[in-house]
């Protein structure tokens, strides 16, 4: 892999995160810091936390303790909605697409953020509105070349097979063009073609568009690949955080998360 | 054979993401409007006016609203028949406190105020969903039909506690008033339920339509792409309370002539507009226009074929009628929740197929 790209400043610092759900805690004391344009894999075995550290991240959950900070903005609790508006994008474990609108609804509705014509010129649609909808349709359609899912534009996506949904999925969360871009274990029960056309894709997002990408992944020899940096957890703990090398070879990481497992590697 | 999109090839997105794509949908389309338009005026008298055509408009537009509320947006109301009253309540106080002002106006204005109410109303909708909000908002259909009965400001102290419309002009032909005629009332309710049908249409397809959309089909993933909830909603709540308020004003004042909150806006006015819009078609407008067709013409037929034709009791035809309303009722909800307008939809999938079986 010989991509020219320049890693940047911190675009976004977790400090000493916790998070608990009454008795359970999901994640203790956790700090890392992710730079900018840069491919940041969060691994770890089932239940590790992994899922919860992306939705503190763009606020789903409000973690008990700790900061964020991202682009210069530290908070702890924001709302979804306003870290969307930030800046961030993301796809989940289970697939969440609008199961009732096409693959283009879907993808469009990822850049609702990013107009701002009012009621009454929607109602009227021509003039203002339709100027900017198909402006926006345009960047979508970009969107929709890049991902090579020209075909499904009109279709439901309820009727789409898994890996498609993951896909469209995945283009709703660039239309809106984010600078950082969370992706919830973007390859899970997809076979090894699928496997290899979505590490293209994300490769190329971060390449073309300098996009921060954070991923959780289970498939060891993808996070080996693809990412410049890694952090494992474990039962909500921190083991280890570093080049995908260091890591590797990291004797904590070997026993909790290759060696005896409590989890499962899928 | 005739019903076909090849050879009709898009060349901008725009052309794409017109209302009607196939060239033969635009020409139903338009023949259908201009027989509504330039054909129906000529030949309608006070039966067809009354107890079909205006009785239809009425609550398609009522329909409508709804469907943006529950269609679109996912929210369930059973506060339509409330809403409407005030639509009507707001265009009575307004046109005979200002005679003067245009009755377009009065409608538009009632129509804001209904949305103010929607609104306060659609607020329990940021904290509960599904069967609670009903209950909710049929609080507000009791607490609205209770208000126009016992304040007398409302009715301007009449002592029946009745409303009745006074004659109002449009570009000087009279619409309300028993002396409208038929055919201008007519063409009034057309002319007012194509515009918002249109406006409907073109909201529902673009930013606000689509977040409507992903608050119904996933609300949490909605609010982790951005779009805010409370806006979502609430604006689903106003603009579905405006074409309910319109309806009701239009109800009142075009179609009834006189009112009285008890029987006019009760209960099954909800229910009533609730069956329009499943049997139509949840999140279609044309199923909007289908849904009130069929709800308005089944018991008209089923009394003329079974009193009339075949000497049953009008007694019997209402039986039949609610046994048949209950039955299509779970039908559409178990088997065909997007309603008559899919049907349509799959029949002229299969006549574009045609003569080929897939
Ligand atoms: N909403 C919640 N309510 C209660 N407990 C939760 C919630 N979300 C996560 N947890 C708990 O927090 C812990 C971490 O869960 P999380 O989903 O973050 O793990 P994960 O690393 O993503 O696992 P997987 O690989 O299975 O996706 C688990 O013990 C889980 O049961
Ligand atoms: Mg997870």
């Amino acid at each position: 892999m010989t991509y020219e790209r320049t890693i940047g400043d911190t675009i976004l610092a977790v400090d000493q995160i916790s998070l608990s759900f009454g008795g359970v805690k999901a994640l203790s004391d956790i700090s890392f810091s992710v730079r900018e344009h840069e491919v940041f894999a969060i691994i770890g075995p089932n239940g590790a936390g992994k899922s919860s550290m992306l939705n503190c991240i763009n606020g789903f959950y409000h973690p008990q303790e700790g900061t964020i900070t991202f682009k210069g903005k530290t908070r702890r609790q924001v709302r979804p909605s306003e870290a969307a508006r930030d800046g961030i994008a993301r796809t989940f474990q289970n697939i969440a697409l609008f199961s009732g609108m096409s693959t283009l609804d879907n993808i469009m509705t990822g850049r609702n953020t990013k107009m701002n014509k009012g009621l009454f010129w929607q109602a009227i649609r021509v003039g203002p509105a339709e100027k900017e909808e198909m402006a926006h349709r345009a960047v979508v359609e970009k969107v929709i070349d890049f991902l090579e899912i020209e075909a499904i534009r009109k279709t439901a996506v309820g009727t789409l097979p898994y890996g498609l949904q993951k896909r469209v999925e995945l283009g709703r969360a660039l239309a809106a063009e984010p600078d950082l871009l969370l992706l919830d274990e973007p390859m899970a029960g997809m076979n090894l073609e699928e496997k290899q056309d979505m590490c293209r894709f994300i490769l190329d997002v971060n390449d073309e568009f300098g996009t921060t990408i954070v991923l959780i992944e289970h498939d060891m020899g993808v996070v080996m690949d693809i990412s410049d940096r890694v952090v494992v957890l474990d039962y909500g703990k921190k083991l280890a955080e570093g080049t995908p090398d260091e890591v590797r070879t990291n004797q904590d990481v070997i026993d909790a998360y290759l060696g005896v497992s409590h989890g499962e590697d899928e | 054979m005739f019903y076909r999109e090849a050879g009709q090839f898009k060349t901008s997105y725009k052309a794409d993401q017109a209302i009607f794509t196939i060239t033969q949908d635009k020409f139903f389309v338009g023949a259908f409007l201009i027989i509504a338009f330039g054909v129906v005026p000529f030949f309608i008298d006070d039966y067809w006016a009354n107890a079909i055509l205006i009785h239809v408009l009425v609550y398609a537009l009522a329909g409508l609203g709804l469907n943006i509320l529950t269609g679109y947006c996912g929210q369930v109301s059973l506060g339509t028949g409330g809403f409407m009253a005030v639509g009507a309540y707001a265009s009575y106080k307004l046109t005979t406190s200002f005679p003067e002002l245009n009755f377009i106006i009065v409608l538009l204005l009632s129509g804001g105020v209904t949305a103010c109410v929607g609104m306060f109303f659609g607020l329990p909708s940021l904290r509960i969903k599904g069967f609670y909000l009903a209950v909710a908002t049929l609080a507000a259909q009791f607490f609205l039909v209770w208000l126009f009965n016992k304040v007398g400001w409302f009715f301007n102290y009449s002592p029946t506690g009745m409303i009745v419309s006074p004659p109002r002009e449009v570009f000087g032909f009279l619409i309300t008033g028993p002396e409208a005629s038929p055919a201008v009332r007519y063409l009034f309710c057309l002319s007012v339920v194509t515009v918002f049908a249109l406006a409907a249409k073109n909201i529902v397809r673009g930013r606000i339509g689509r977040s409507w959309m992903a608050i119904r089909d996933m609300d949490i993933a909605a609010e982790l792409i951005g779009i805010r909830p409370l806006e979502a909603k609430l604006s689903a709540f106003a603009v579905s309370s405006f074409y309910v308020g319109v309806a009701g004003a239009l109800y009142f004042n075009v179609w009834l002539g006189t009112a009285e909150p008890t029987e006019a806006f009760d209960i099954f006015q909800s229910f009533f507009v609730l069956f329009i819009v499943i049997i139509g078609g949840l999140g279609s407008i044309l199923g909007s226009f289908l849904g009130a067709a069929f709800m308005v013409l089944v018991p008209i037929t089923l009394k003329t074929i079974m009193v009339d034709g075949m000497g049953f009791a009008v007694g019997a035809a209402k039986h039949v009628e609610v046994m048949l309303l209950g039955s299509l009722i779970i039908f559409f909800l178990i088997v065909e929740p997007h309603g008559l307008a899919r049907l349509w939809q799959i029949l002229k999938e299969k006549l574009r197929r045609w003569p080929f079986p897939y």
